[in-house]
Parts: structure tokens; sequence; C-alpha cells
């Protein structure tokens, strides 16, 4: 299957158009460690349980509506600081065929 | 999980350093397992932790999560891996220093070690492994001004003594476990409670939030949700602060004296940055796959906490790291001393608490 763009603004506002493996079982959190767009140890912290907030990104741009959180996500986003309506945890996006095209912000270390 | 045969530093101890062979710093799975392997080579370990129970990750943030790829264990819970850790390395008696966290790394002029926790606890040791993982939990912090200023003068993220807030105005904010517990234990001794939470759902056992809301019933707690503290206010202690309703975008000024922000807990390197190691990606760098040993002889980083080319964070690494490590402290402990390594289906396993396992004999009997 053809790996789909993704457009990824890092921490320090750097942005990256990356190639994301439809195949691989892979969400955002993963991609973005893939590339080492954020420091090891900053990102990811639980593993993708959606028990920290170490992934948190801002959805800037999507081909499909994402605004729905799950339940684990919404209590633990409730928790995060820095969140906007349009926050999402990485680690509970799967890299689908219809994201391409999808531009996400990393949300700051907290 | 049973922590009966924990001990913790009384007070009197507290001048008189803990000494051992092996000094491990955080007590998650890879630093629990070290022990046992210590303890064949009839090494003693004692381990400090920031936290207050032993298991790590595997206790604080999943110990009802399946794990799948322990050895021999088509699926354990977290909580039961480091029940059976604690287990199995109970005959090796080790000693525990939790609730503390290790800030300060001395080399003595024997070659030994002494580290020193935040609360003054000192250890010797002849080795020191770092089987800290990705740090001593901290308790996450929220984003205000000021807050620095408040802190222990009207701001405290962890309880430590309830008494103290006894006839005061009190504000607590979070929506898990903590929060609602805090509130229910401090619903009687507090002048006035309130919790605030971003959210109108809290997360937590659902008694807890039974309680809460029958607290809340009953005027014994305000509730302010969906809404958050968005201000401090005060002189040299907390007077008073500013709470806004995330719905209506309504402010509220409250008179309080002490605010309790509860938001969990979340993993950060801190004083172990600054203890001459070389770091690399938020991880200590070791020699890679001869005995995890870093650019100080004597001290050793295993599990999550270290990287070499090809590091693997999973707790099956960290078990093997901490196996090689023990074998290098041993040799450093004993230059003079030869060893060869013995299964424990043949030696058994001796505890330093008089016990002893080992495989039933064979019995030879002749059939007639």
């Amino acid at each position: 299957m053809e790996d789909i763009r993704i457009r990824i603004v890092d921490r320090q506002g750097e942005e990256h158009w990356v190639d994301a493996p439809v195949d691989m079982n892979m969400n955002l959190m993963e991609l973005v460690r893939s590339y080492e767009l954020a420091e090891e140890g900053t990102i990811g912290i639980c593993g993708g349980m959606a028990m920290c907030a170490s992934c948190q990104c801002y959805i800037l741009k999507s081909p499909v509506d994402l605004s729905e959180r799950s339940d684990d996500e919404e209590a633990m986003l409730s928790e995060a600081f820095n969140v906007q309506d349009n926050s999402r945890l990485g680690c509970q996006i799967f890299v689908q065929p219809e994201l391409d095209g999808l531009e996400i912000g990393l949300a700051p270390e907290d | 999980m049973s922590t009966e045969h924990l001990q913790a530093p009384t007070s009197d101890q507290i001048s008189e350093p803990i000494e051992t062979d092996i000094l491990i710093i955080g007590a998650g799975p890879t630093g629990l397992f070290a022990v046992f392997e210590a303890g064949l080579l009839q090494l003693k370990c004692h381990l400090i932790d920031a936290l207050p129970q032993p298991g790590g990750q595997c206790s604080e943030l999943y110990p009802k999560k399946p794990i799948y790829d322990i050895p021999g264990f088509p699926e354990v819970l977290a909580g039961d891996l480091v029940d059976n850790l604690m287990e199995q390395i109970k005959p090796f008696q080790p000693g525990f220093t939790l609730g503390e966290r290790a800030d300060t790394l001395e080399e003595l002029e024997d070659g030994k070690f002494l580290v020193t926790t935040n609360k003054g606890t000192k250890h010797i040791a002849s080795a020191v492994a770092i089987a800290g993982g990705l740090g001593s939990f901290e308790p996450r912090k929220p984003l205000l001004e000021n807050l620095g200023q408040f802190e222990d003068k009207g701001v405290a993220y962890i309880i430590r003594d309830p008494e103290y807030y006894r006839g005061k105005k009190v504000i607590i904010a979070g929506g898990g476990d903590s929060a609602l517990d805090w509130t229910i234990f401090l619903a009687d001794l507090a002048e006035e409670l309130t919790l605030v939470h971003r959210r109108n759902e809290f997360r937590g056992a659902l008694d807890s939030v039974e309680k809460v809301q029958q607290l809340k019933n009953e005027g014994k707690v305000k509730l302010i949700t969906p809404a958050e503290v968005v201000a401090l206010k005060g002189e040299s202690h907390l007077e008073g602060v500013q709470v806004k309703k995330t719905d209506t975008d309504e402010v509220i000024d409250l008179d309080v004296e002490e605010f309790v922000p509860l938001f969990g807990l979340s993993p950060k390197l801190g004083p172990l940055a600054d203890w001459g190691l070389e770091i690399e990606k938020n991880a200590i760098k070791v020699n890679n796959s001869l005995d995890y040993q870093t650019n100080r002889p004597g001290v050793y980083a295993i599990g999550d906490v270290n990287t070499y080319p090809g590091k693997l964070k999973l707790i099956l690494c960290g078990f093997h790291e901490a196996t090689l490590m023990v074998q290098s402290a041993y040799q450093r402990i004993f230059p003079d001393k030869r060893y060869v390594l013995k299964y424990t289906t043949v030696g058994g396993v001796t505890g330093f608490d008089g016990s002893k396992k080992e495989a039933p004999k064979a019995v030879v009997k002749k059939i007639e």
C-alpha cells in the first residue's frame, strides 16, 4: 500500500512533510518518533496508552473529521495543559489512507 | 500490593547511612529483578524510589493493563508482574527507601559511592545501578504565572500532612482519583473545601465519584465545573484564587489559603542529569551490551534509563541488562574471586533470610 503524506509542525515551529506508512498499525505519536521530530523521552512517555499527554497535538487541517476523542483520551486531555478545541493525543490516531494530507502541530512539552 | 516487609527509614536512622553492596536507583521491574540476580551472587541490594510504592511505571501508570511479552507469561497484568518480582526477590531481603528522590552521587575515598536523597537519607554502596526508567515521577504543575511564588506558601502538589489543612479554606483542582480521594478526606477537616475540574465528568473509582456527589449535596464540598484556576492572589502567602468557568467564561473570586493542584505525575530525569554522566536523548549512555557501565566506573545504568546502539525499551531487555550489570558489579567488588555461572536449577536459591529453594533430588531406587 502506498504511503500517505502528513505535515507535522514540530515544537520549534518547523514544518515537515513526511511519508507515513498505512500498513504498519502506526499512530501519529509513533510517526513523530520514527522521524525524530520530538526529542526521545519527551513524547510517547506512557508508550501509547493515553495515560500521559506527551503526544498531544493540534489538528490543523484534516481531510476527515478527527474531532471525536475516546473516553480515555478525553479524560487525559481534561488534565493536560495547553489544551485547545483541536487537541488530540497522537497515540490515539492511526495512520490510515483517508488521512492523506493531514496537518498537525505538536503541543509544547508540559 | 503487599508492602508489609518494606523498610522505611525512621527519623533516628537518617543520620546513620544505609550500607549495601549495590544501590539501585529506581524500583521498577528492572531494578527489582537486579536484586534477584545480585542475590544469587550473595550481593545485597537497597533500592531508592521517588514513588511511595515499588513497581515504577507498572504500578503508577498501568497496574491493571496486560503485558504480553514477558517470557513465559502469555499475559500478565503490570501490577501482578510487580507482585511476582517482589515475591521472587523476597529471600534476598532488599532494603527500600521509598517516597524519596536520589539527588546527589559522590565518590568516597575508598571508591564507594554516597547517594543522598532529597530528604537527606544517605546510602553507601560499592556499586550504583541507575534503573530510573524515564526519571522520577514529579507532580505536573498548572501553568500559572506566579505559581512558584506561592509554592509551600499556600500551594502544594502533594498532601503530606492532612492535619495541616484543618480549619483552613482549601481549593483542590483535578479530576482523577487523587483529587477525588483528597476531597473526600479533607471534607471533614477543612473549614471550606472547593473542588474545581475542567470537565463535568470525573474519572475515578465509581464509589469515590458518588461520595463526592454526596458531599456536594450535603453542602460540605463546593464543586465548580467545568472550570479552572486561572490566577493566584496574595502577598507573602496565598490569599485567594480566580476560577474561570470554561463554559460561560464567568470569573469567580474565591478567598482560599491553600491551593492543591492534583494533575497527576510525569517523569523527569531530574537530578540524575547532574551526576556527571553522559546523557543522550534524555537517557544515560552506557557501553554497548558489555556490562551497562556509564562513563563513571562503578555506576551502571539499566533498563529504560540507558541508551546504546540498538537499545529497546522493553522490560525483558531490562532484565537482561540487570543480569549482566550484576556480574560486572561482582567483579568490581571481589576482583580476586573466581566465579562461574551456576543455574538456579542446579544451585538452588539461598536467601539471606535463611530460606533455601532447590530442585527436588531424583529418587534412586530399584524397581523389583
